[in-house]
C-alpha cells in the first residue's frame, strides 16, 4: 500500500483550480521532487497533501501510519522572524502529535527531541534563540522538529531557498542521508538540476503534468529536445 | 514617609480597596499570559476590536438595568470573538476590515444606547468610566469579585494545560496542522479566552486601555528574554508588578487607576528596551 495515492486530484483555493489532473503515488522510501516554475501551484499541491486546504476535486488516500505523523518543513513565516523561542522549545514542539491528550511532554518526548538535536548537529545551539540563528541553522532546527513529528514522511517546501551554496550542499546531503535511512521525502524545488541528482521520482507540474521515476523523466526530456 | 505609609494602611483597611487589589492583580496576570500569542499572531487588533464590543455590550447591560453586567457582556464578547475568528479564516471580508466594522459599530451603538436610555444624570461620567475604567475597579460588588476570581483561575488553568499547544499554534500553525493537531479548536479556545480576559480587564482599565494591559508586558519581556518560557514568566511578573504599583500610586496620588497602570507599563517598557539594548541580546 502506498503512503499517499492521488487520483485525478485538482488543487486550488476557494474552489478555483490552480492545478488539475494529478495522478501519482508515493511509496515508502521514495524521494519525490516536485518541480515546476513559480506560480505553477507547487505549494498549493503541498498544502493539499498535508491537509491544510481541502482538495478542489479528486481523491487523496493516505496510509494510516502517516495520518498524525507528517513532518513538514515550511517556508519561513514572518511570525517566526521575531518569535522568542529557544532551539530546544522549537524542536520539542515537534513531539506534540505524540502527546495525544496529555498536556505536557514526558521523558520519552524529551529523549526524542534530544536525539534529533544530536542528529542535526545542534547540541551547542540548544539554548540559543531561534530568531538569532543563521538561515542554515534555522532550517536544521526545523528539520529536527519535523523529525520529532515523524519516522515516515518529510514534506519540504523549498528548503534551500535563501541559503548560501555551501550550506545548501550540506542540507541536501543531510536530507539524502535521512532518505538512505528509510525516510520518505517529498520536496518542492525549482532547482531541477539538483532535484535530478537526488530524487528517485519526479513530479513536474510546469507545462502539463508528468509523473514518473527520474529515469523516465530524463528519457521524456530527451524526446522533447 | 511615615505619613505615606499611614495613608496607605488606612486605605488598605477598606474592603473595596482590598477587592480592587485582588482583582487587579488577577486581571494583570491573566492579560499578560496570552500577550505573546496576541502580539505575534497578529491578534492584537482582534483584542482591540473585542474591547469595543465589550463596551457596547456593557451599555446594553446598563440600559436593561442589570445589576451584574458581567455575564451578559461576557456572552456577547465571546460570540463576537468566535465570529471574528471565523471571518478571518473565510477571508471574504478581510479580517481587519471585519474587526474595524464590528468594533466601531459597537462603540457607536453603545454610546447611542447610553444616551437615549440612560437613567443616570451623569452620562458622560458613565461613558468615561466604561472607556477608561476610572472608578469601576473601586466599586466592585462581592459577586463581581468572585466571578472575576473564578474566571481568572479558569484562564490560568487553561493557559497552563494548553501551554505547549499555544506555543505550537503561535509559532507555526501549518506545521502543527500537518502533524495532525486540532489547530482550529485551539484557535477557537484562544479566542474565547481572549474574550474572557477583555471582559475581566474592563473593570480595571476600561475598554480603551485593555490592549495596553495585554501587549505592553509581553513586548517589554521580548526586549530582554529569548525563550518562550522566560518571556511568558517575565511578562506575567512584570504585569502584576506594574498593576500593583499603578494601583498604589493611584490611591496615594488620586489619579485614575487604569491610566496610571498603563503609564507604569510604558515606563517599564522603556526600561526593558534600554536593558535589551545594553545587553545587546546576550541574555539567554
Amino acid at each position: 500500500m502506498p503512503l499517499i495515492k492521488c487520483e485525478e486530484l485538482t488543487v486550488g483555493y476557494d474552489r478555483r483550480a490552480v492545478l488539475s489532473g494529478l495522478s501519482f503515488e508515493i511509496n515508502s522510501g521514495d524521494y519525490l521532487c516536485v518541480v515546476g516554475s513559480n506560480g505553477s501551484g507547487k505549494t498549493t499541491l503541498m498544502k493539499t497533501l498535508l491537509g491544510l486546504i481541502p482538495p478542489v476535486g479528486g481523491n487523496i488516500v493516505k496510509d494510516d501510519s502517516i495520518k498524525n505523523a507528517i513532518g513538514y518543513l515550511p517556508q519561513q513565516s514572518d511570525v517566526q522572524k521575531d518569535f522568542p523561542a529557544s532551539v530546544w522549545e522549537v524542536v520539542l514542539s515537534g513531539c506534540q502529535c505524540r502527546m495525544g491528550s496529555r498536556p505536557f511532554y514526558n521523558s520519552s518526548d524529551k529523549e526524542r527531541a534530544k536525539k534529533n538535536i544530536g542528529r542535526m548537529g545542534l547540541e551547542k545551539l540548544k539554548k540559543r534563540c531561534y530568531r538569532e540563528l543563521s538561515g542554515g541553522q534555522q532550517q536544521r532546527v526545523l528539520l529536527a522538529r519535523a523529525l520529532c513529528a515523524t519516522d515516515r514522511l518529510l514534506v519540504m517546501d523549498e528548503p534551500v531557498s535563501g541559503l548560501d551554496p555551501q550550506v545548501t550542499e550540506e542540507l541536501y546531503a543531510l536530507i539524502k542521508e535521512l532518505n538512505d535511512d528509510g525516510m520518505t521525502i517529498i520536496m518542492i524545488s525549482h532547482d531541477t538540476e539538483r532535484a535530478l541528482q537526488y530524487a528517485t521520482h519526479i513530479l513536474d507540474v510546469g507545462h502539463g503534468v508528468f509523473f514518473g521515476t527520474k529515469e523516465e523523466y530524463l528519457k521524456e526530456g530527451e524526446r522533447h529536445e | 514617609m511615615n505619613d505615606l505609609f499611614a495613608t496607605l494602611s488606612k486605605y488598605l483597611s477598606f474592603s473595596f480597596v482590598q477587592y480592587a487589589l485582588i482583582v487587579g492583580v488577577l486581571v494583570a496576570l491573566c492579560s499578560s499570559l496570552l500577550g505573546v500569542t496576541l502580539v505575534l499572531k497578529r491578534y492584537s487588533f482582534i483584542g482591540d476590536g473585542l474591547s469595543h464590543v465589550a463596551f457596547g455590550a456593557m451599555a446594553v447591560a446598563a440600559v436593561t438595568g442589570l445589576t451584574n453586567d458581567m455575564p451578559l457582556t461576557l456572552a456577547i464578547t465571546i460570540i463576537c470573538a468566535i465570529l471574528l475568528l471565523r471571518t478571518g479564516q473565510n477571508a471574504k471580508i478581510k479580517g481587519d476590515a471585519a474587526v474595524a466594522m464590528i468594533s466601531v459599530g459597537s462603540l457607536a451603538i453603545g454610546y447611542l444606547l447610553m444616551n437615549i436610555f440612560s437613567t443616570s444624570s451623569n452620562i458622560s461620567g458613565d461613558v468615561c468610566t466604561t472607556l477608561f475604567g476610572s472608578t469601576s475597579i473601586l466599586t466592585l460588588t462581592p459577586a463581581k469579585v468572585w466571578l472575576s476570581v473564578g474566571l481568572s483561575a479558569a484562564v490560568v488553568i487553561f493557559f497552563i494545560l494548553f501551554y505547549n499547544r499555544i506555543f505550537s499554534v503561535t509559532f507555526d500553525e501549518n506545521f502543527a496542522k500537518a502533524a495532525g493537531q486540532k489547530t482550529g479548536l485551539y484557535n477557537l479556545l484562544i479566542a474565547v479566552v481572549i474574550a474572557v480576559i477583555i471582559v475581566l480587564a474592563m473593570n480595571l482599565v476600561g475598554s480603551l486601555l485593555i490592549s495596553a494591559l495585554v501587549i505592553f508586558p509581553a513586548l517589554s519581556a521580548m526586549r530582554v528574554f529569548k525563550s518562550f518560557k522566560s518571556v511568558t514568566i517575565c511578562s506575567a511578573i512584570l504585569s502584576v508588578f506594574c498593576a500593583l504599583l499603578g494601583m498604589l500610586i493611584s490611591i496615594l496620588a488620586g489619579t485614575p487607576v487604569g491610566s496610571t497602570i498603563v503609564a507604569v507599563d510604558i515606563v517599564a517598557f522603556i526600561i526593558f528596551t534600554v536593558i535589551g539594548k545594553l545587553t545587546g541580546g546576550k541574555a539567554k
